[in-house]
């Protein structure tokens, strides 16, 4: 069970990047965290494995106290929680097989890193892994060589090596096209599903959040303002997320999109 | 009377004024470029300068055509300048490696104390031509092929560890983050994160020094230093000219070889 109390980051521009978070994930729930852009949704996933600082605030995960951890202690903790990202982040000019191996980094010592001699076990589990997510045949490729979807695949797979018990993903889907991102969410929602694994997903597109998660967060301005089943994602709360004027804005461009191009199809009919 | 719109909008890129001063500038360069030219040409005797053409037809007629025999005694020295470059770039990689790694904003243990101590030490390098180093050298540790090397490889500490350093600092940080998120250690994460993305930059960077360095060993014999450029002083200072010749054929075909290599092995990096 993950617990964020009070969760305050302020960076040192003096931007209040998040106000007051506080929120609970149970086990094995996955978690959409919508909001606008600036609204602090990646702060708030990296400050739970500390890739940001925290100003104030506790984050647990079950009984260990995630904020207060620094060296050893925080690497053994962050090697439980996987991490997926927008650009997947692999190390582009490293193999498949190495990308993966490397969510087992926390485990293993240096010099069987260095030597890329890692465990039997690990192998093993990195070999399931990508046979799981698709690409077992793709384990000695460099990394560049994939194409986007397979690429956030094996960074899917390089967060299960980890073996988490949480699992932070960060706009999975927004350098992938609308199919591939409906097919990585939904790899992502069963994989959780199988290994009970909560998970706490940053994603901007509120039909796929509304499609693949079980509750969904709305952040703005770094503050909640929604925290609710899916249904309960009505246009009143919506803009209340987004904020009335984009929420309009954007509506009234697509009215005069689609009355700009009938106009267009009449005059082009009235030609003919 | 009838109505006159004259008042047509113009457009001109300057204003008047603006084409006054930019004509007063190329006046002002015309007259300055007039008066160096005869501040430089006051103490040239032109009776030299309207030789010059018979001069050097004469001396090319001295210089040709090569002395093809004196090759028997370039072999060792183009060995010795061979190993001067190779060795000395070596030693220069081993040592500009660390610095580069304290000099990158992203990578140094103290950006206060230990990053500009990195940076001095390679602006220290580069500020000094491998000639000058070989010159100290020479007199410290003595004529020979280690003060080449040493020479060699002082000079391209700088000029490695800063384009190193400067690689280093342009890395996609994503994947540093990546890595971090993983649990890994700081050893780890250079291993893993950072070393892939610098390493063709570094053959790069390597292979590149290699070929500058080629050129650079073939003069250090002037000041004692060893190598081909022993056999240049003594043959200069004969007026051996069919053998400095040879000596010119030979130095530019190492040079044209150093750099096919080196162009070679910086497309096969990707």
């Amino acid at each position: 069970m993950l617990t964020v109390e009070n969760l305050t980051k302020i960076y040192k521009t003096g931007d209040r990047a998040l106000k007051d978070v506080s929120f609970t994930v149970q086990a094995g729930q996955v978690v959409g965290l919508i909001g606008p852009s600036g609204a602090g949704k990646s702060t708030l996933i990296r400050c739970v494995n500390r890739l940001v600082e925290p100003t104030s605030g506790k984050i647990r995960l079950d009984d260990r106290e995630l904020t207060r951890l620094s060296g050893a202690a925080l690497r053994s903790a962050r090697r439980r929680i996987g991490m997926i990202f927008q650009e997947f982040a692999l190390v582009e000019r490293l193999t498949v097989m190495e990308n993966v191996l490397s969510g087992r980094l926390g485990y293993v010592p240096f010099w069987r890193s260095f030597t890329r001699r890692f465990p039997q076990t690990d192998i093993d589990m990195a070999f399931a892994l990508l046979e799981r997510v698709g690409l077992s045949d793709q384990a000695d490729k460099r990394a560049d060589a994939l194409s986007g979807g397979q690429r956030q695949r094996v960074g899917i797979a390089r967060a299960l090596e980890q073996d988490p018990e949480l699992l932070l993903v960060d706009e999975p889907t927004a350098s992938l096209d609308p199919k591939t991102s409906r097919q990585i969410m939904r790899l992502i929602g069963e994989i959780c599903a199988e290994r009970n694994l909560p998970a706490i997903i940053n994603i901007h597109d509120v039909v796929l959040a509304q499609a693949f998660t079980a509750r969904i967060i709305g952040l703005r301005a770094g503050e909640v303002v929604f925290d609710g089943e899916p249904d309960q994602l009505t246009d009143k709360v919506l803009t209340t997320i987004y904020g009335e004027e984009d929420w309009n804005a954007m509506r009234r461009g697509a009215e005069e999109d689609s009355r700009d191009n009938q106009e267009a199809a009449e005059r082009m009919a009235g030609l003919v | 009377m009838p109505v006159l719109r004259t008042v047509q909008p113009t457009w001109r890129k300057r204003t008047t004024t603006a084409h006054l001063v930019l004509w007063g500038g190329w006046l002002a360069l015309a007259a300055l470029f007039a008066w160096c030219w005869r501040e430089m040409t006051k103490n040239t005797i032109w009776a030299f300068v309207w030789d010059a053409p018979e001069q050097a037809a004469d001396l090319g007629a001295r210089m040709f055509p090569p002395r093809w025999s004196y090759m028997e005694r370039l072999w060792w020295p183009l060995w010795d300048t061979l190993n001067i470059a190779t060795l000395g770039t070596i030693l220069g990689i081993l040592i500009a490696v660390p610095i580069a790694f304290c000099a990158a904003r992203n990578t140094t243990p103290s950006v206060y104390f230990v990053r500009p101590v990195a940076l001095f030490v390679i602006v220290a390098s580069r500020s000094i031509n491998s000639l000058i180093w070989a010159l100290l050298l020479v007199a410290i540790i003595g004529p020979g092929l280690l003060a080449g090397i040493v020479a060699i490889g002082l000079r391209s500490i700088g000029f490695v560890a800063k384009l190193l350093y400067e690689a280093i600092e342009e890395i996609d940080h994503g994947q540093v983050e990546a890595i971090t998120a993983t649990g890994a250690t700081s050893a780890q994460i250079i291993d893993y994160a950072i070393v892939p993305q610098v390493l063709p930059a570094f053959f790069g960077i390597s292979v590149f020094r290699w070929d500058i360095n080629i050129r650079e060993s073939t003069i250090l014999g002037l000041v004692g230093a060893g190598g081909i450029g022993l056999q240049l002083q003594a043959s200069l200072s004969t007026l051996a000219w069919p053998q400095v010749t040879l000596i010119f054929v030979v130095i530019l075909a190492t040079v044209v070889v150093s750099e096919w290599v080196s162009a070679k092995v910086r497309g096969a990096i990707t």
